[in-house]
């Protein structure tokens, strides 16, 4: 097949498979044992830069399972944005408030019985659903095919998820770009007017 | 990838409780909301484990009869991490705010605070 008049590489993906599935099952499962271990440590560690810091680990392994599950777009988003930007304001967020958290004064046990019973109850929900990577499940049987046929040559894009996110999904776009706006406001309005009272007091 | 069974979803859900634990164990504020990003990276992990189609790659257009995994997940959660990012940094902004008025980010702190007023 051709692209633009460029010859796509590999020829055919079914005649010479790129990466072994079995591969990808070791090391999806090795990246969500090292993700457990993360969040554990996130829940035992006192020193909030430490829990800082290993939510950027956190991040970092969920941006990995996503290319070895075949979202390439969603990795770097996740690289970049959670464990770049997200890093960076908690940081300076500890800056301002101190890297000391008190000891717990409650009993960690209404908690963890409130969480063991959500867990369970998650985990009885995954019995109805479909076996990972199964092509029959629900999910890929409505429009997913529209857009992975159609797409590339309606919008003219050959990354698909592109082709739904400025195109076919234009308007949900536009909402999110509202929503970062709206976002953007409320922490000008929380932290930059007060700066400017005290600025003006000061002076 | 049919031997994984339901292995991603099961992890998926102990990474969910793991953050729902921080986030009403916890009372220290940035805690809090480091165990609120937990929860919500967990969620998109199910979102994209649902999009993968056994023996697929990732949808950028190859070649004909090539198998591709599901975009339309991608899409979504290419969407909500931009809007996660967001909230965080409202939530984060918040918490300087508290810290500057109450001296403290420690949520019994807050409320002793606020009944002795």
């Amino acid at each position: 097949m051709r692209w633009r008049g460029r010859p796509c590489i590999p020829a055919g993906i079914r005649a010479c498979p790129i990466r072994s599935a079995v591969i990808d099952q070791v090391i999806d499962v090795l990246l969500l044992i090292l993700l457990v271990i993360t969040a554990i440590a996130v829940v035992r560690i006192k020193s909030l830069f430490a829990v800082v810091m290993l939510f950027g680990i956190y991040s970092l392994i969920t941006a990995g399972i996503f290319v070895v599950l075949d979202a390439v777009d969603v990795a770097f988003t996740e690289a970049a944005v959670g464990a770049g930007i997200t890093t960076v304001l908690m940081l300076t967020t500890l800056a301002r408030t101190g890297h000391k958290q008190a000891p717990a004064r409650h009993s960690p046990a209404l908690p963890l019985t409130v969480v063991i019973i959500t867990g369970a109850v998650l985990f009885w929900g995954t019995q109805d659903m479909p076996r990972f990577a199964d092509p029959g499940a629900p999910i890929h049987l409505h429009v997913a095919d529209r857009y992975i046929e159609a797409g590339p040559e309606e919008v003219g894009v050959p990354n698909m998820v592109t082709a739904v996110l400025a195109s076919y999904r234009g308007f949900d776009t536009l909402g999110e770009v509202a929503v970062v706006f709206t976002a953007g406001v409320g922490v000008l309005a929380l932290l930059g007017v007060r700066r400017r009272r005290k600025g003006d007091g000061d002076g | 990838m049919v031997l994984l069974g339901q292995f991603n979803y099961w992890v998926v859900f102990f990474l969910m409780m793991t953050g729902f634990y921080v986030v009403i164990a916890r009372g220290n504020l940035v805690a809090k909301i480091v165990g609120l990003n937990i929860f919500q990276t967990s969620v998109f992990l199910l979102y994209i484990s649902m999009g993968k189609v056994a023996g697929g790659t990732a949808p950028i257009v190859l070649a004909d009869g090539a198998l591709y995994s599901n975009p339309l997940p991608h899409v979504l959660i290419l969407t909500a991490i931009v809007v996660g990012v967001a909230t965080t940094a409202l939530g984060l902004a918040l918490v300087v705010r508290i810290k500057e008025a109450y001296g403290t980010i420690e949520e019994d702190e807050i409320h002793a605070k606020d009944d002795s007023l």
